[in-house]
């Protein structure tokens, strides 16, 4: 028998679309985009022993945030205390300081007064060099057993809306551009210059039940 | 002139469509490789409270999350319900759960586990603190409030 090369016959591949089409619809409806994003916290151990429950920290080092069972705020700290009854007074709406403003000026202390933190020097490597910080302060924000979520999260959102404004101006400052542009070693740097201390004590009875 | 004449016997080329399975298969593999299969289903209704200053957390596999509102069902009452993978659970059931997520991911994923509370705006600070305080005893430290990106209204 003579050799004959056999051609091979085309694949009809035209159903290969359909087939295709098929599948990305599947993962189409099956896939979902969102994102989840949050406020992002670190809670402190538990306690080992029973003295280790509280922490002595000095008055001048302390802003306490009150949110009572009404959903009203209140910050106090040595200098005195700011009453606030809805979240645009949080925000400095009306004649009031905002709160941001409060826990910036707290965190800051440029005035180097009595009544807020200490100022101690810390060298944090070059460009920042040796400034004094407030290292020790602490804010505390305390709340009611019937506090609601919506106004503990907006309180919360504040005071970090304050460490995310400083460390947008600390980055501006000396590294002459924004944080979100910075290297990691710098956000870190910047970091370590306004550390968020923010302490999340036990609720209390205060405003009644 | 004779350019234009309209009774032409000229056919409409077919298009092309060889590359055509190309295209969906890019897209096909794009969905693929995006979509996360999550099989839970909510059981509770959550309203999110939003925030202006939110994170995205950004490792899906090292997230648990801990869904907290008013039950779906309304034969259920209104009262507020926690829902752990696809049951309602107890405050006091965190801690088993924690350890059963810590134990099903990589060891040297264990200590970036974060978890991320879903809670109904309108949900009892009482409630969040329980599980706060659950979570501690789990040495579950990181946490994220989850809210949606926006103005506070």
């Amino acid at each position: 028998m003579a050799k004959t090369t056999r051609k091979v016959p085309a694949l009809n591949a035209s159903s290969m679309a359909d087939i295709s089409f098929l599948l990305l619809t599947f993962f189409l409806l099956v896939s979902n985009m969102d994102v989840d994003s949050g406020l992002a916290r670190r809670l402190p151990p538990p306690p080992q022993t029973e003295e280790q429950t509280t922490v002595d920290v000095q008055r001048r080092n302390l802003l306490v945030v009150l949110v009572n069972a009404q959903n009203e705020t209140m910050v106090q700290n040595q200098q005195g205390s700011e009453w606030y009854s809805n979240s645009d007074e949080l925000k400095g709406t009306g004649s009031k300081v905002a709160l941001k403003d409060k826990v910036k000026e707290f965190v800051l202390n440029t005035s180097n007064s009595e009544q807020l933190p200490e100022l101690t020097e810390e060298d944090f490597g070059p460009p920042i060099g040796i400034v004094p910080v407030t290292d020790q302060h602490v804010i505390s924000i305390q709340n009611d057993a019937t506090t609601s979520y919506k106004t503990y999260i907006a309180v919360q959102n504040e005071v970090v809306r304050a460490y995310n404004e400083l460390r947008e101006e600390g980055a501006r400052k000396y590294f002459n551009t924004s944080y979100d542009e910075l290297t990691d070693d710098q956000q870190k740097q910047i970091n370590d210059l306004y550390p968020q201390r923010i302490s999340e004590a036990e609720p209390k009875n205060y405003g009644g039940q | 002139m004779g350019k234009f004449n309209k009774g032409g016997k000229k056919e409409m080329p077919a298009l092309n469509s060889s590359s055509m399975p190309d295209i969906v298969f890019a897209i096909l593999f794009f969905f693929m490789v995006t979509t996360t299969m999550r099989s839970e289903t909510l059981m509770v209704r959550m309203k999110l409270p939003t925030a202006s200053e939110v994170q995205k957390l950004e490792k899906k596999s090292l997230v648990t999350y801990i869904n907290i509102g008013p039950p779906m069902e309304t034969r259920l009452g209104t009262g507020t319900q926690m829902q752990l993978n696809d049951r309602f659970a107890q405050v006091s059931e965190i801690q088993d759960y924690i350890a059963q997520e810590k134990a099903s991911m990589n060891e040297a994923d264990q200590p970036l586990m974060t978890v991320s509370i879903k809670a109904d705006e309108e949900t009892r600070m009482q409630y969040i603190t329980d599980v706060k305080q659950a979570l501690r005893q789990a040495y579950a430290l990181k946490i994220s409030y989850s809210a949606r990106q926006g103005q506070n209204k």
